[in-house]
């Protein structure tokens, strides 16, 4: 009942409603819902990147901490939304921290059934990048932009 | 009791204005209340803007920020960014200026009744659509909906923050803020404005939309792109370009914009209008 109910959450997410069912019942094997209350860390930078979040309800900050002011808050991130790449590229760890802004409830993904289900299957793999990337790429044309640091003053 | 006067007899002639007040909006940006000396005020339309002229200093454009419906209180906001304009942030109450305009093109929100307003603003490019969105508020019967989406750098760079919660308290506008960053005790988006603005559209009919954009040149080409995908007609898309504007009144070639002038047929212009130019370099 409760792998069914994940299947489900993850039919609806828009990085995964374009998988067909056998491919949900799959990757429901390597997910279980998560639960995070206003102000908890969700991941730290250096930590291992073992899991991908799909927000389901809720806001994350993503930040990086400096040691020389508080930490800046680079990206928020909300239902729909994806939290946490490093799973997929060596050396799998975190390269940013995570914070709960709101309660937050998500699905995790377990980054080493990920990988080996991929392993396994590349078409699964190819499937996978192909449903992703494109919402990574979102993300890196949006710092671009911040980057760019549009809005400071022009002096004339 | 007030007469408006609806236009200027000589548009190269300044005329006096007093400072009325003055307050700062943010470091280093000022907005100023404007009341005229010699003879009524003068009728705008949301969009446009004025040549203000620092005795001594210099003339530069600056866009009319206050309500269309008042004219009497003519307001502008200033970033200090070059000589005049540093002037124009230190005026104080009673100074007296010159006063140009208002010239230029407007953002056609009256004709597009019945439809689902967009504002798209970066930056300090709120100033310029303040006066369509107090005209859409005024007459929001009149609209399907109204939806604003706004970024800036930073919380402390949000112009006409106090004003936006107010706007926000509404039940009857959508207002969606974001900033490139923040420290932790900000707790709205962080995230660029286009990322906002494809949130904004998803629950809305892409064929009701009419959008008006002022920022950013660059926010305004990717946010013009989001709208796009989104399915809003290509007709129903305004922008505001700013250029160095000098005579405000096509004469003197400085605002040429390809076939244009932007102090003459803009600043605001029909995107599909000036798209073509807008992907060319340096024009």
């Amino acid at each position: 009942m409760r792998i069914h109910g994940i299947e489900e959450i993850l039919s609806e997410h828009p990085v995964f409603k374009a998988f067909d069912k056998e491919t949900l019942e799959l990757l429901a094997g390597c997910a279980r819902n998560e639960h995070f209350r206003a102000g908890d860390r969700i991941f730290a930078e250096g930590d291992p990147a073992d899991k991908v979040f799909l927000l389901r309800h809720g806001d994350a900050a993503v930040e990086i901490a400096t040691s020389e002011r508080a930490p800046i808050i680079v990206e928020t991130l909300h239902a729909g939304d994806v939290l946490g790449w490093s799973w997929m590229v060596p050396p799998y760890r975190h390269m940013s921290d995570a914070r709960a802004m709101t309660e937050i409830r998500a699905v995790s993904l377990g980054a080493d059934c990920m990988r080996t289900k991929c392993d396994d299957n590349p078409a699964l793999g190819y499937q996978m990048f192909q449903n992703l990337l494109p919402h990574m790429a979102v993300r890196v044309r949006a710092l671009r932009m911040q980057v760019l640091d549009i809005y400071g003053t022009k002096k004339g | 009791m007030l007469v408006v006067q609806d236009q200027e007899p000589d548009p190269m002639l300044p005329r006096r204005y007093r400072v009325r007040s003055t307050w700062a909006e943010l470091a280093g940006v000022t907005s100023v209340e404007l009341t005229p000396v010699d003879g009524a005020a003068v009728a705008f339309r949301p969009g446009q803007f004025n040549m203000l002229y620092a005795f001594g200093v210099g003339e530069i454009a600056i866009s009319i920020s206050g309500d269309p419906a008042e004219p009497q209180r003519l307001i502008h906001t200033t970033r200090s960014v070059g000589a005049v304009s540093a002037a124009l942030t230190k005026l104080c109450e009673g100074d007296m200026l010159g006063v140009r305009g208002p010239f230029g093109s407007a953002w056609p929100v009256a004709a597009e009744t019945g439809r689902h307003i967009v504002f798209v603003a970066g930056g300090l490019g709120l100033a310029p659509l303040r006066p369509a969105i107090y005209h859409v508020l005024e007459h929001r019967e009149r609209y399907a909906g109204m939806t604003l989406v706004y970024g800036a750098r930073s919380p402390d760079e949000l112009l006409y923050a106090e004003e936006i919660k107010t706007w926000k308290s509404r039940f009857d506008t959508e207002i969606e803020v974001t900033v490139d960053h923040a420290n932790p005790a900000w707790t709205g988006r962080v995230g660029v404005v286009t990322s906002c603005l494809d949130r904004a559209l998803a629950g809305i009919d892409p064929a009701m939309v009419s959008a008006f954009l002022c920022g950013p040149e660059i926010m305004m080409r990717f946010s013009v792109m989001s709208l796009a995908d989104a399915g809003v007609p290509p007709d129903r898309v305004w922008i505001s370009m700013e250029r160095n504007m000098k005579c405000a009144i096509g004469f003197c070639g400085h605002c040429q914009f390809g076939p244009d002038f932007v102090c003459r047929d803009g600043p605001v212009f029909r995107h599909d209008h000036v798209a073509p130019l807008l992907s060319m370099k340096e024009i």
